[in-house]
């Protein structure tokens, strides 16, 4: 079989919250600095520390693809994301209302819709992303590092356990 | 466009707001952020005006740079006539508000008078709109901004807000956004109290556009890779600035008991390496956050451990901190550190000075110059940590003799209190000195005396001089760039010779930075390889199209400094005057430091030789033996016909 392709991948606990991400996205896309703009938000607990980045899953099943009216929705398997075509796109926002992520974006001065096309294969998000929390992966690596990161948990309880039961009993 | 931001003039005492946009001359000759409201501080302030009164004026921007792809350009600008100093009072602060600002159309405001009842400010897409703020008034800082979001039912709005140490116009009250993000410094919160300003909330959804945005995205990767290359940079993106308490400490270069000591000793329990401890045992091994943009997040972020704040959630501490609850009042409990950073924060106080008044009182105390009458019972002994938190509610609160007199400011309190007590202030201009001592570093001793808000390490402080860079190295930074010089450089922080031209220099690459609105960890402050003159006309260039060559950015930056030592000469700065002047306490030549590496034990500075850098330094101003600005150097910074009211 081939390969699934890359996917991002998010790993919000690494996230540090600066935005730079919504900024570079903005720039690229639409030349502008605007975060508004910005296919991936930094959703955030402010009072708690918590910063998580949301962006376009590029579903397989795409619940906007299944819902658009006018089939402007598509997949383009090449590089396995979800793309809008802006001229049969007729601004209905049904998209915008279906996807379960709020991925989707309405541009209220161009009254269309935008979305992550993973920038043709260099997301700049990830590209600006000292600190990876963001990241561009083979679709398999995903399910393999939160094995491992399971994994190591189990590690290091068992070696714990073998710790407590190594020291000596008075 | 980031040249289409406007200035908007708000007027509380009649509700009268007017826009303007700011003319690309004016553009030219002060860039924006700092160097821009130092002009407008100037044209707008009557002479002798009363900090805490209608007539002062509170200027709040981003840089030119802001919300662009310039890297870090989160820093807000807050400016006005000091409440603390009775000069330029200057606080620049992270966070988001700058950039949601300049999205909401704006870079400068410039607010006058006084609200009749407390407000707050809402600006929105190009709208400004006054509203009530008696329901926020008490609130802490952060209850002030997560209400102000219900208020408006928009998650993503900034503020800056005061708490209620500013509405009590405590006189080193500070600006607040986010959960620490803080203009600290010279009371910027006390001219917002007094003012019944609670807050200033923006939100906005225009476009800035990029003026050459492929290259400024290529650019700004190179940028971010040159920062984030810097070990100094890895090493804030760890431990914070409390790694640079950790360092000049075990060298002796820490202010400890008021000034006793320059060297806090068994500190394991407050230094950096503990309290990253802390951030990953209470909050995880990713803890550290960043500002707009910024690849350095240096901003750890921790829940206090112990104690009856116990699982309170809080971000830093900085090394400031460290010196405000550690160094300065002899504490060495991580509780401490911890709930006294958070307590700050809450109530909207500058750490800095708060910690630095305490230590003094502290020492007024143990010398019987206090006592337990003016303390109101309290034992106000060095180490004492209760004492110490209780004196920062009190403060906040201006509760009892002390609290209130402090709440006052260093030189005020000194005349409440009597005695020979201002002889141990450790202050310049009204403004306490930072927790470092500078006894064995003539050249942030000359720095701290020459800053224009005050004692003030983020002004013009050579911090590379502590390196001990070959020589080479510091002629590629400080020789021709853009500006020629072959006098004496020196490897040596001991040394005199050569500081004064560092002084000058670092004066106006922080100005420049400051205009620009970028963080200081992004230039030539702690990391000897980081961008400068050289780099910013390509920033400026791809981001607004604006030409400049170096030697016009520091052009911008002299006439910039200049605009504030004209103000602070207006206000009555004299150049030995222990209170108004650019001079040091008595115990930096007198006493000598007792602890530290062989380099800095038993040194003092030297008077002759200190007024001998100070000539020196304003001879590199173009000023005269006395301070004041020579004829020929206003004119050739163009600032001849000041103030010129332009805007």
């Amino acid at each position: 079989m081939e390969p699934m392709g890359k996917v991002l991948a998010i790993y919000p606990e690494k996230c540090t919250g600066c935005r730079l991400c919504e900024l570079v996205c903005s720039v690229y896309h639409d030349g502008v600095s605007n975060a508004t703009r910005s296919r991936i938000k930094i959703v955030k607990w402010e009072a708690e520390g918590v910063y998580v980045p949301m962006s376009c899953q590029q579903c397989q099943d795409a619940p906007c693809k299944i819902v658009c009216p006018v089939k402007a929705i598509y997949r383009d398997e090449a590089l396995s994301r979800v793309m809008v075509d802006h001229d049969k796109c007729i601004g209905c926002r049904s998209c915008v209302a279906v996807c379960p992520f709020g991925a989707m974006g309405f541009n209220v001065i161009e009254r269309k819709n935008f979305k992550c096309d993973l920038c043709d294969g260099d997301p700049q998000c990830v590209r600006f992303c000292e600190v990876k929390a963001v990241d561009y992966v083979d679709a398999d690596r995903v399910s393999v590092l939160k094995k491992k990161e399971a994994a190591e948990k189990i590690t290091a309880a068992r070696r714990e356990a073998a710790a407590l039961m190594a020291e000596p009993r008075y | 466009m980031a040249l289409n931001r406007k200035i908007a003039y708000i007027d509380l005492s009649t509700g009268k707001i007017e826009i303007k946009p700011i003319p690309l001359d004016i553009r030219r000759k002060f860039l924006g952020g700092r160097g821009l409201d130092a002009y407008l501080l100037y044209n707008h302030t009557p002479k002798g005006c009363d900090p805490l009164g209608p007539e002062n004026v509170l200027l709040v921007s981003g840089g030119i740079l802001t919300a662009t792809l310039a890297s870090a350009t989160a820093r807000t600008h807050v400016m006005a006539k000091s409440p603390l100093s009775g000069m330029v009072g200057s606080a620049n602060m992270g966070g988001f508000f700058a950039p949601e600002l300049a999205w909401a159309g704006f870079h400068h405001l410039v607010i006058k008078g006084k609200a009749e009842k407390p407000v707050y400010l809402w600006i929105h897409n190009g709208k400004i709109e006054i509203r009530d703020a008696r329901n926020l008034w008490g609130k802490t800082t952060t209850e002030t901004q997560w209400a102000i979001r219900e208020e408006l039912g928009d998650d993503d709005v900034k503020s800056m807000v005061i708490g209620p140490a500013g509405e009590n116009k405590v006189r080193f009250a500070n600006v607040m956004t986010g959960i620490k993000n803080a203009g600290g410094r010279t009371g910027m919160g006390a001219v917002m109290g007094s003012k019944n300003l609670k807050a200033i909330a923006a939100r906005g959804t225009l476009d800035i556009k990029i003026a050459h945005p492929k290259e400024a995205l290529e650019y700004n990767k190179r940028f971010i890779d040159q920062i984030t290359s810097a070990k100094v940079n890895q090493t804030q993106g760890t431990l914070g600035t409390p790694f640079i308490w950790g360092a000049t400490n075990s060298w002796g270069g820490i202010r400890c008991r008021n000034f006793q000591y320059n060297q806090e000793l068994y500190c394991d329990d407050i230094e950096p390496e503990a309290i990253d401890e802390v951030c990953t045992e209470t909050v995880g091994p990713y803890h550290m956050a960043g500002c707009f943009a910024c690849q350095v997040h240096c901003r750890a972020k921790y829940r206090i451990p112990t104690g009856p704040y116990a699982g309170v959630y809080d971000e830093g501490p900085e090394y400031t901190s460290q010196g405000a609850f550690c160094g300065e009042p002899d504490c060495r409990s991580m509780e401490t550190l911890l709930t006294g950073n958070h307590l700050v924060n809450q109530w909207g106080l500058d750490n800095l000075e708060t910690g630095s008044l305490i230590a003094w009182a502290m020492e007024l105390y143990e010398l019987g110059i206090l006592t337990s009458k003016e303390t109101d019972g309290l034992d106000l002994r060095f180490g004492n940590d209760e004492a110490l938190l209780e004196m920062v509610r009190r403060i906040a609160f201006r509760e009892g003799f002390l609290g209130n007199a402090l709440a006052e400011g260093g030189i005020p309190a000194s005349e409440m209190i009597g005695k020979n007590s201002f002889d141990y202030l450790i202050q310049v201009k009204g403004v306490s000195n930072l927790h470092s001592d500078e006894r064995a570093t003539p050249a942030l001793a000359l720095n701290i005396a020459t800053a224009s808000r005050g004692s003030d390490h983020l002004r013009s402080r050579p911090a590379i001089d502590l390196y001990h860079l070959p020589e080479e190295v510091l002629r590629k930074i400080y020789s021709n760039n853009p500006v020629p010089y072959d006098g004496p450089l020196s490897s040596e922080h001991t040394e005199y010779a050569g500081k004064p031209w560092q002084v000058f220099w670092q004066e106006n690459c922080y100005m420049a930075v400051d205009c620009l609105g970028i963080c200081k960890y992004h230039t030539t402050f702690l990391g000897a390889t980081l961008p400068n003159f050289q780099d910013w006309p390509k920033v400026l260039y791809y981001n607004t199209g604006l030409e400049f060559t170096p030697k016009e950015i520091w052009d911008v930056a002299e006439r910039c400094n200049m605009i504030e030592r004209l103000f602070n000469l207006r206000e009555g700065l004299t150049r030995e005057d222990l209170k108004k002047g650019d001079m040091l306490n008595h115990r930096y030549f007198d006493e000598p430091t007792r602890r530290g590496a062989p380099d800095v034990v038993g040194r003092v500075i030297d008077r002759e030789k200190f007024r001998k850098m100070i000539d020196e330094f304003y001879g590199y101003k173009g000023l005269d033996e006395n301070g004041v600005p020579k004829p020929e150097t206003l004119k050739r910074l163009g600032l001849e016909n000041e103030p010129s009211h332009l805007l």
